[in-house]
């Protein structure tokens, strides 16, 4: 087997281990669906109008409570001296770690968003665009969260740092991820605002690697 | 014959090293200046000194993780320079104190992906498991270990991944007289074989070693 395929492996396989994988960012999704409806009061209407935003806010808010160990322990433990000393260049160590992430993390907390959505009062026919645009904001939060983190190795008080980073970078995939449901909500083709998703999800592709190869770099001072 | 000599005396480059007016500095503080030293294949190094003089630095400088603030690390195989990129990925071992082992995951695991990341195959491995006596070990998580047993585990990449460069940070320290007499022999083999070793200690290595002092802070 590969390089990359070695490491995919055994990123997927660290997920599960001693952390409960997707299910403790999955949990915390699941807690802000409960919370926001009781404290919004049963203004169903009202609810619903904000669902898209809701549903974006939690979604970025779960990607960003799982970003602190993609890089923390690797650096702990010296397994990233050992990655340096691997066949793969530091860019695609952080595209493969980042596309793990993403796989185990972001695709589970897409698929969650659903219920999220139900529990909001998004309209059903809304839920299979809320799945594809959340998938494709969940890799672009995959990569500006690598590149914090990567940035925020071996600092103390890491997470809050990559929040700092991070948020501001999760803004444009959460305007045009909201964007997309609100403009189908309005009747309009919610095609312009995917496209600049789409578009988010590959600047943050190229950011996120570069700039977190950077970080790996600087962090074996 | 045993494993450590049939994976070492296939094809295997022969490298050379060469450090030159090298200075490392921590934070503000230099740890050593003007450091010269040439190894050639089939030679060891012992670097010795005092706690914080500089020891593992100097190993992660020649391993390329760390840049010095002046000097040069040259690697050459058959005259030619190596990028020192290349010599990393290939030509290089370094183990210290953090092996990478991740601890919930079992001995197993672990030991598989780095001698994959390395290189090395599975038969290697499983020669390399059987010269380090590890088989009764591999099912365990990896925090169950000892700290010798660890250290065995991570001497197991470094035989089933073969490359020329062993940079070892107190390779020793953790292991019974029984392994430490092992190891001796498994890194005489290693010479005889062309490699090379580095080697950060206290205690003298139990094979025939040229020692180069390093830095002079306490």
């Amino acid at each position: 087997m590969n390089g990359a395929g070695l490491l995919l492996r055994r990123e997927m396989a660290l997920a599960w281990n001693g952390g409960g994988g997707p299910l403790l960012a999955c949990g915390f999704l699941l807690s802000l669906a409960v919370i926001v409806p009781l404290g919004a009061g049963p203004q169903l209407d009202q609810l619903a109008n904000l669902a898209p935003g809701l549903v974006w806010l939690a979604l970025s808010l779960a990607s960003l409570l799982t970003l602190e160990r993609l890089f923390e322990r690797d650096f702990e433990d010296g397994t990233l001296d050992l990655l340096a000393m691997g066949p793969l260049a530091d860019e695609a160590v952080v595209g493969v770690k980042v596309l793990a992430h993403w796989l185990t993390i972001g695709l589970p907390l897409a698929l969650m968003t659903l219920p999220v959505g139900i529990s909001l009062g998004l309209a059903p026919d809304q839920l299979p665009l809320l799945a594809v645009t959340a998938a494709l904001g969940a890799l672009a939060f995959s990569f500006t969260g690598g590149l914090g983190a990567a940035l925020a190795i071996g600092a103390r008080k890491g997470g809050l740092l990559i929040a700092v980073i991070v948020l501001p970078l999760f803004l444009p995939p959460v305007i045009f991820g909201a964007g997309a449901l609100v403009a189908q909500a309005d009747g309009r083709s919610p095609g312009p605002a995917l496209a600049l998703l789409a578009a988010c999800v590959l600047v943050a592709g190229v950011v996120g690697v570069l700039a977190g190869a950077a970080g790996l770099r600087g962090s074996r001072t | 014959m045993d494993i450590e000599s049939r994976s070492q005396h296939g094809v295997r480059p022969m490298i050379t090293l060469s450090l030159k007016d090298l200075a490392v500095r921590r934070g503000d503080r230099t740890l050593f200046e003007g450091l010269d030293l040439d190894v050639a294949p089939g030679e060891a190094v012992s670097l010795t000194g005092a706690n914080g003089a500089g020891k593992s630095s100097l190993l992660r400088v020649v391993a390329g993780l760390l840049a010095p603030v002046a000097g040069a690390v040259r690697f050459e195989e058959g005259g030619q320079a190596l990028e020192p990129a290349e010599a990393r990925a290939r030509h290089l071992h370094l183990l210290g104190h953090q092996d990478g082992f991740r601890s919930g995951r079992t001995a197993a695991d672990e030991l598989a992906f780095q001698v994959g990341w390395c290189g090395g195959t599975v038969e290697a491995m499983e020669a390399a498991v059987r010269r380090l006596a590890l088989g009764a070990l591999l099912p365990l998580e990896v925090r169950r270990l000892s700290a010798g047993q660890r250290r065995r585990l991570a001497l197991a990449r470094l035989l089933a991944a073969p490359r020329p460069v062993w940079l070892l940070d107190e390779p020793l320290s953790p292991l019974d007289s029984h392994w430490r007499a092992e190891v001796g022999q498994i890194l005489q083999a290693h010479l005889e074989g062309g490699g090379m070793v580095l080697a950060a200690v206290h205690d003298p290595l139990p094979i025939p070693a040229r020692t180069c002092p390093v830095g002079g802070a306490a």
